[in-house]
């Protein structure tokens, strides 16, 4: 009795430590969104020609998982399967979590972050980007909804509905991401009709993978053993979505090279552009997609080990694809003249340079301390751990 | 207390609700540079309590629809308006937008990108 | 033609969802949705590149000079119109032009502003509203022409004719307070060759008007269908 009771005290102060150490990411972070404003963008990696930095690569990276995480109580509510809906409180938990980092992350990094609230107020139906102001609003409370739904007896009727709704809602919101990129017909790393299902269906793996990593975390904090035949049924379920998603990111490279004034950049993106193919190959396709692939389908590999360090090798994998999509994108300049070479002071024709500087580092971890705060937290003080009966075969 | 103490008090009360602006200049409670002054666009009084309304209107009117105004026009305020010193509304704590806006705890926006500079002597000092 | 109204159906289905979505403030927005093709005034500006002689940069000092702009040529600096030097590799001839916003009939930077700070005026000037403006930088993403620049830096003694400031986007803006003055552009002022023409495309006796009739002239990315203002010649 007195040895898990000197357990249970030291899981306390690990967790108030843990705590204590994501509200210092915070606070660094808002040091370093205040000194953005001081001094402005300058002090960032960003420039005219990168316009959008590392704080959009944790920012979407966010956002996106957090639509997909929201795949697991789909399954649940939609599909009805028991071992996904006791899975479904922690689903919406982690959404709202993440929604919260990503759009923090995207809303401090404006020029003029105190205006935040004008695309409400000023709505330009024509832009994406209001469009997704609405659908992430929209989500919020949606969510809250359904956990409400899960979470109070006499409310429990309307959990079949919200499910469906979210369901929707969050399809609705990842096409809406892909769409700011897909909008943009100038540029040849984006304008793709793919990027919409590109993002959805990377959507998918990421959220499953933080699904993962934060369900063994509670179970391991818990002292519990999630049955093997759960685990391994959601591994397979995570490779199926690894695969989607490096099919998707084939189809929209294939794509791009099948027009010829999209080859250029290309080879660029995946053979000369130095960074970028790097982190393409390496920190995508191997550790994101290979590594990932061979731990959950090699036979003979542990459980519970392997699913973790797969869902982590997704998210690391996420984050590089995400790096060489969205800055890779933007370094290889627009081609004003095609077929002509060209030169200025306003880099045309040059590869643009970007070296992100710690403050906007700072910001984007800023984005993931505030998913781990309110998660660790909600899931300290409310019932977040997943309930199953013994198994059953759905 | 007697009623009409309460009624005193309340009075008293109610007046420190009215914001300073209100008042006639020759009570401001903090030293102001009105620049080179003269006749205003519109009554000073009125003027104090409303000047934003008619900056922001008029803003939307210049900009977007390309409407400038002759007469309401922010470099107006700064010509008359800016110290004959430092030919500027902004340079000093006493200076004519600063010294209130500081009083009141209200922050300008406009400065940031509009210049609170007199036009002549920004010409003069930028000549080449 | 059938590019744009592709766009402009694309713009109604959208602007539809949209009020389905969140009705009110929207149909204020819809109903607002100006057709200016028929506006009698389009500023324009038809550029002959054959007198952008190599290194001559007139137009550029005095857009800088004009608008207050450092004339820093870092990344992070602003530079509304800069020298674009251009070789075809076939064939070897070099020439060279300003570039510059080019005030799209179709602006993709107003269709991406979530705030509407991106707006097209009347007149068929491209501006950005500094006052809505959130530094969102999604019109740079937008802008097929690298055409704008963002503030990345607070800045000090502006010209007071032009506003900029720190945290926001800002590009060419024809010299809209010379136009509304009568007066041309600084740039076109400046061109020692009278290389720029400036004047308003839908007055069919202006002088640009009937050089627009008379001579080839060129958009740049023509392609993209964005009905630009500015026209090149000679390329
Ligand atoms: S940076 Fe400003 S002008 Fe450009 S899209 Fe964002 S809000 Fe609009």
């Amino acid at each position: 009795m007195s040895t898990s009771f000197a357990l249970q005290h030291k899981k306390n102060r690990l967790y108030y430590a843990l705590l204590a150490g994501a509200g210092l990411v915070v606070l660094l972070a808002l040091y370093a969104v205040d000194l953005m404003e001081e001094k402005g963008h300058i002090i960032t990696g960003m420039n005219n020609q990168i316009v959008w930095g590392m704080p959009h690569v944790f920012a979407i990276f966010l956002i996106v998982a957090a639509s997909g995480v929201l795949n697991v109580a789909s399954i649940g509510s939609v599909f009805g399967k028991a071992i996904y809906k006791a899975r479904a409180p922690l689903a919406g938990l982690l959404s709202i979590a993440m929604l919260s980092g990503g759009l923090a992350v995207l809303m401090l990094d404006l020029g003029r972050p105190e205006r935040f609230m004008l695309p409400a107020l000023d709505f330009n139906i024509t832009s994406v980007f209001a469009w997704n102001t609405i659908l992430y609003s929209g989500m919020f409370g949606l969510v809250i909804a359904y956990l409400w739904s899960m979470f109070e007896k006499r409310m429990n009727v309307y959990s079949k509905p919200l499910g469906v709704a979210v369901f929707a809602w969050r399809f609705i919101l990842t096409t809406g991401t892909g769409l700011i990129f897909a909008f943009l017909t100038a540029r040849q790393a984006f304008g793709s009709a793919i990027l919409p299902p590109m993002f959805v269906v990377m959507s998918f793996a990421w959220g499953m993978a933080v699904f993962h990593i934060v369900q063994m975390v509670i179970y391991a904090w818990n002292d519990k053993e999630l049955e093997p035949e759960i685990l391994e049924r959601k591994k397979r379920l995570l490779g199926l979505f690894i695969l989607g998603s490096l099919y998707m990111v084939a189809v929209y490279h294939m794509t791009n090279l099948y027009f010829a004034h999209r080859m250029s950049f290309e080879r660029f993106i995946l053979l000369d552009g130095g960074v970028y193919p790097a982190l393409f190959w390496w920190g995508y396709v191997l550790i994101g997609n290979v590594l990932p692939l061979a731990l959950i389908f090699m036979p003979g590999m542990k459980t519970k080990k392997s699913a973790m360090m797969a869902s982590l090798a997704v998210v690391l994998g996420g984050f590089a694809f995400l790096y060489v999509f969205i800055i890779g994108g933007q370094a290889f300049p627009l081609d004003l003249f095609p077929g002509y070479e060209v030169s200025s002071t306003f880099g045309d024709g040059k590869i643009g340079s970007y070296t992100p500087s710690i403050y906007e580092i700072l910001l984007g971890f800023g984005g993931l301390a505030i998913a781990f705060i309110i998660t660790t937290v909600s899931v300290h003080v409310l019932n977040f751990m997943p309930h199953d009966k013994s198994y059953i075969a759905d | 207390m007697s009623v009409s103490g309460v009624r005193l008090l309340l009075l008293l009360l109610i007046s420190l609700c009215i914001p300073n602006v209100w008042a006639d200049q020759s009570t401001l409670p903090y030293k102001i540079d009105i620049g080179r002054g003269g006749h205003c666009v519109r009554d000073p009084v009125w003027m104090r309590k409303n000047h934003m309304h008619l900056l922001i209107h008029q803003r939307d009117l210049t900009v977007r629809e390309g409407k400038p105004n002759k007469e309401i026009d922010l470099r107006n305020c700064v010509e008359c308006h800016a110290s004959t010193k430092d030919d500027s509304v902004i340079a000093r704590s006493d200076s004519f937008c600063v010294a209130c806006h500081r009083y009141e705890a209200v922050k300008i926006d406009c400065f940031e990108c509009h210049s609170g500079i007199r036009k002549s002597a920004w010409l003069q000092r930028n000549a080449k | 033609m059938k590019d744009v109204q592709r766009r402009n159906f694309l713009k109604t289905s959208v602007g539809l969802a949209a009020v389905t979505i969140a009705p009110g403030m929207l149909l204020f927005k819809v109903a607002h949705g100006e057709s200016d093709d028929n506006s009698k005034v389009r500023w324009g500006m038809l550029i002959d590149t054959s007198g952008c002689t190599n290194g001559c940069r007139e137009c550029i000092d005095a857009c800088n000079k004009e608008n207050g702009l450092s004339g820093g040529l870092a990344p992070t600096d602003s530079q509304w119109i800069r020298k674009i030097e251009i070789k075809d590799v076939s064939t070897g001839h070099e020439f060279g032009l300003p570039m510059m916003c080019q005030h799209c009939a179709e602006p993709p930077c107003v269709d991406v502003c979530p705030t509407g700070a991106s707006f097209k005026r009347h007149d068929g000037i491209v501006l950005v509203d500094k006052h809505r403006c959130i530094g969102c930088r999604y019109c740079m993403m937008a802008c097929p022409y690298k055409a704008r620049s963002f503030v990345h830096e607070p800045l000090h003694n502006q010209n007071p004719d032009v506003p900029r400031g720190k945290g926001t986007v800002e590009s060419c803006t024809m010299c809209v307070h010379r136009v509304d003055e009568g007066k041309q552009p600084a740039c076109a002022e400046a061109c020692p060759n009278k290389s720029i023409l400036f004047g308003n495309l839908h007055d069919p006796n202006s002088e640009i008007a009937k050089k627009i009739r008379a001579v080839a002239s060129t958009q740049v990315r023509a392609d993209l269908n964005l009905n630009t203002g500015v026209r090149y010649q000679g390329i």
